[in-house]
């Protein structure tokens, strides 16, 4: 077994390597104080310093984090409705919503972009925030009603039994039971969609009009125009944020209880 | 006590979709911004273009025929080649890296598992420009070509289908070492052990016990690499040449570009076809328990 | 089987304050699919009794538990508690509390909040909720583990705070859905003795469903055995072991000796017993009334009821003889297999110190009094 695993372990550690290289190197040149060249120069912290000073990139976090807001607020309700709607449906129609729901997520995201797009367009809807919005809800109402209804297939039907015969109503076993075992996995779902929708590029990019550029697209225009500094600030400012986001939703889906 | 069971599921049956309604707005939203615009894509492709660039609702087979012009064909062809190349690639890397995961000692598994699983899920677009910097021509991978001594001048790395596909499958390998994981896992480590004591060689035992016992995982795994390789778009704009165009590049080619939409509407469907026979093929083949494809 | 004459049980159970019975089921019927689960079972239930239904996997006691709890309606019949029909009332509205298999303890809840939860959703107040959990705490003996989550107890102390939880809001009727199942042997022991405590300090009523006949026998005062949906017998402990209705309620609870034969011939105060298997003599049984002569039927005998000796016994009893076939020693007592005529064997026991008398290979005489067997007609 020895001789085998040795073998294995290599390839895994070139595997690992492979996935943290380019993230890694990527963060170290964020600091580093050359302009335009790979060698370092020494570090310095005056990159993430210009991002500070950039109106337009500001302007695109602030609408980044409105879309994700308000998208999230809007997918977790739906999303988190449409779990406990399909609780109570028979098992066959179950199924066959559950297959649905991974067409959103399966579906090739320049499909997705360009088919909003074209709805927008053909009743005459102007591209911006709003159109952007509404279709972040698309990709994260799957996402948040697959979460949460893992869970609530996890969770024991005696209990909300168990409940009712201590004398709670519907909307008591909801409130007191239902609810607080589910928070895990809703706050799950509220960190995963406000991570997906923040870093979200091609919905954004067919569905966004003048005005409406979010971070994702302001990087994207950014890297087209030319490689600077400052992109590599901003993509290790994004890295780290999503990767809070993730380790933090998986925290919570993790924890019993 | 089969029978007394079946007393537990028949309430929630009899006073059924009590609170169904509940369902009813996400369902209506998925329905209006989903499904409806899936159709027009579905009904536009049948269309033609006007003189302007807009729709003119008169049916006919042209957009599909158009793809059969060598240009298209070429595109749709190195797309496909890519991808699967990419989930070939992901195969050799990924396999071993489960297998070393699902044999480390338990309360390292799900660490190891969160480690691959992190890159994923930060912004795809950063990740890729992560590799424009590995693969520039003073990028660090050249410099480090040149410090080996393996190379006597900078290579071109950036723009090529070969930096496409390393780009593809930085993205996607978590996808299949998640189900190739599971599969090593429910793997008994006894059966391994039992092929050596019948005088199985090492290769012998990964080709007659480990593989076709870890079947379903390494189909699910494929599968899960190629969908979304197959639909990629940020990758080849971003690392590929204007010569390693994908379907997804094309297809926002003709939208943005030269505003034939639809043909663009018409490659759409070729695409999202390819895309449902795969996932057709995947749930043929993945067991009941293994869930739907969380995540993106 | 030792354990049955030492029952405290007496044979007329509690005498009632009041004519109305606490539990009253009518004729209910519940079909899950074609089948029947729950077959026109009726029965009554009297404040302060501990009434179990007892039956094998699949009878449809716990249909009828869930009948009673609300959770289930029944095709036909009527439910009835304090005399008022439970039809259409929602089991948050039952004056009635399940003590659940699993327990089915809130996982969110601290124990403290898990007995509060009911008192809570009838909005009773802050103090007086604090006081009653307390009380129903110190019942079951977890005062002290108030802030402790479920997760952190041992499986005895899940079952008690079930209970507790049931108990503090002072149900009507306590309905345990095999109460005891999911705990070891010897813990089981001990909570069979303590929740019959409980239940007689609190004069609890209590509707127990279990499979285990022991346990139902020592901490019922009534009990109904159930068998394909319907109820076979109904009665106490001792009423139902020693005068079993039919075969079934004959074997579920307890070993029983059985020969195929037929009854004829009225001699002097009884019939005469003919076995199917021409190597066993006939002999005087007491056969009930309904025994008409030359009807087939079994005989049947408890192991506790037949002697053994080496000597044929004198006097009115009926003897058989047989050979020992095996001997099992089980610590407080010792069983034989006996073989009897050509195909039968027969379980008897010995209680008490010593080397056992009877090794295998023994030739042994059998011998009863002919009021110990049972005759059912077929």
């Amino acid at each position: 077994m020895k001789q085998r695993s040795l073998g294995l372990n290599a390839v895994s550690l070139l595997a690992m390597l492979f996935l943290y290289g380019p993230i890694i190197v990527l963060v170290l040149y964020s600091f580093n104080a050359a302009h335009l060249s790979m060698t370092w120069r020494g570090a310095t912290l005056k990159w993430y310093a210009a991002l500070v000073h950039d109106e337009a990139l500001l302007a695109a976090t602030a609408n980044s984090l409105l879309i994700a807001l308000v998208s999230t607020i809007g997918a977790t309700g739906l999303g988190g409705l449409l779990a406990l709607g399909m609780e109570q449906m028979p098992h066959r129609r179950q199924q066959l919503l559950e297959g649905g729901l991974v067409l959103p997520l399966v579906i090739p995201e320049v499909m997705m972009g360009v088919a909003l797009m074209l709805l927008f367009v053909t009743v005459h809807v102007p591209l911006g925030l709003t159109t952007v919005i509404l279709g972040h809800i698309v990709f994260n109402i799957p996402l948040v009603t697959i979460m949460i209804r893992t869970r609530l297939r996890k969770l024991d039907p005696v209990l909300r039994e168990a409940a009712a015969d201590l004398g709670a109503d519907s909307w008591q076993v909801c409130r007191h039971v239902t609810l607080p075992l589910l928070r895990p996995a809703i706050w799950g779902a509220v960190l995963v969609a406000f991570t997906v929708s923040l870093d979200d590029f091609l919905v954004t990019f067919f569905t966004a009009g003048p005005g409406s550029t979010t971070l994702p697209l302001k990087v994207y225009s950014m890297i087209k125009s030319g490689v600077t500094p400052e992109i590599n600030a901003l993509s290790a400012l994004l890295l780290v944020v999503s990767m809070i986001g993730v380790a933090a939703s998986l925290y919570l889906q993790r924890r019993e209880v | 006590m089969p029978s007394e069971d079946v007393s537990h599921v028949a309430p929630a049956a009899q006073d059924s979709c009590r609170s169904c309604w509940l369902a009813v707005p996400g369902l209506l939203w998925l329905a209006l911004f989903f499904l409806v615009p899936l159709v027009l894509v579905f009904a536009i492709s049948f269309a033609s273009r006007g003189t302007y660039g807009g729709i003119v609702w008169e049916f006919t087979w042209a957009n599909y025929v158009d793809l059969l012009h060598p240009l298209y064909g070429k595109i749709l062809g190195q797309s496909l080649w890519y991808a699967t190349l990419t989930t070939a690639i992901c195969f050799l890397l990924g396999f071993p890296l489960a297998y070393v995961i699902a044999r480390s000692p338990a309360r390292w598994q799900p660490v190891l598992l969160l480690l691959v699983m992190l890159p994923f899920w930060t912004n795809f677009l950063v990740r890729t420009y992560a590799w424009m910097i590995m693969l520039r021509h003073d990028g660090l991978a050249n410099n480090l070509l040149l410090a080996l001594g393996l190379i006597t001048e900078p290579l071109e790395l950036l723009y090529t289908p070969m930096a496409v596909v390393i780009g593809l499958v930085y993205g996607y390998l978590p996808f299949m070492v998640l189900p190739l994981y599971v599969a090593v896992e429910r793997l008994d480590p006894v059966l391994v052990e039992a092929a050596w004591d019948l005088y199985a060689s090492r290769w012998a035992v990964a080709t007659r016990v480990v593989i076709p016992l870890t079947m379903p995982g390494i189909v699910g795994g494929c599968i899960l690499v190629f969908i979304p390789s197959i639909g990629s778009f940020i990758t080849p704009d971003l690392l590929g040449g204007a010569r390693s165009m994908m379907i997804g590049n094309l297809i926002q080619h003709e939208y943005l570009v030269v505003r034939d939409w639809p043909l663009g509407s018409a490659v759409s469907f070729v695409l999202m076809a390819i895309v449902m026979a795969a996932v057709v093929l995947y749930y043929r083949q993945a067991s009941p328990g293994d869930g739907p494809l969380e995540g993106r | 089987m030792a354990t049955f004459s030492t029952s405290p049980v007496s044979a007329s159970g509690p005498s009632l304050s009041s004519t109305v019975p606490t539990i009253d089921i009518r004729a209910i019927v519940r079909h899950h699919g074609p089948v029947a689960a729950v077959d026109h079972v009726s029965f009554q239930v009297r404040r302060g009794e501990f009434f179990s239904i007892l039956g094998p996997s699949g009878a449809g006691k716990t249909s009828v538990l869930r009948i009673v709890a609300g959770f289930e309606d029944p095709d036909a019949g009527d439910v009835l508690i304090d005399g008022r029909s439970m039809l259409g009332v929602p089991p948050n509205r039952r004056p009635v509390n399940l003590v659940f298999q699993s327990y089915a303890l809130f996982p969110h809840l601290t124990v403290f909040e898990n007995v509060a939860f009911g008192l809570r959703m009838r909005r009773v107040p802050a103090a007086l909720i604090a006081e009653q959990v307390e009380q129903a705490l110190a019942m079951v003996k977890l005062v002290g583990k108030e802030r402790r989550k479920p997760a952190q107890l041992s499986g005895g102390e899940q079952q008690r705070v079930a209970l507790a939880r049931a108990l503090v809001n002072k149900p009507a009727v306590v309905l345990l859905d095999e109460p005891l199942a999911a705990l070891d042997q010897q813990l089981r022991q001990a909570m069979q003795v303590e929740l019959k405590s409980i239940q007689e300090q609190a004069g609890l009523t209590c509707v127990c469903v279990t499979h285990h006949q022991e346990e139902a026998m020592m901490m019922s005062d009534r009990i109904a055995v159930m068998h394909q949906g319907r109820m076979w017998q109904v009665g106490t402990p001792r009423d139902v072991y020693e005068n079993p209705r039919n075969l079934f309620v004959s074997r579920f609870l307890g070993v029983s000796n059985e020969l195929p034969g037929r009854v004829d011939d009225v001699v002097e105060d009884g019939h005469l017993f003919h076995p199917a298997d021409d190597q066993v003599p006939a002999f005087p049984v007491h056969a009930g009334s309904e025994a008409s002569p030359g009807g087939s039927a079994t005989w049947s005998i408890r192991p506790e009821r037949l002697r053994m000796s080496r000597e044929r016994p004198a006097g009115r009893d009926a003897v058989l003889n047989g050979f020992i076939e095996k001997v099992l020693f089980a610590g407080s007592e010792t069983k034989y297999l006996v073989r009897v005529g050509r195909d039968r064997l027969w379980e008897a026991r010995t209680t008490g110190a010593g080397e056992s008398p009877h090794a295998p290979g023994d030739a042994v005489f059998l011998h009863w009094a002919p009021g110990d067997g049972r005759v059912f007609v077929e």
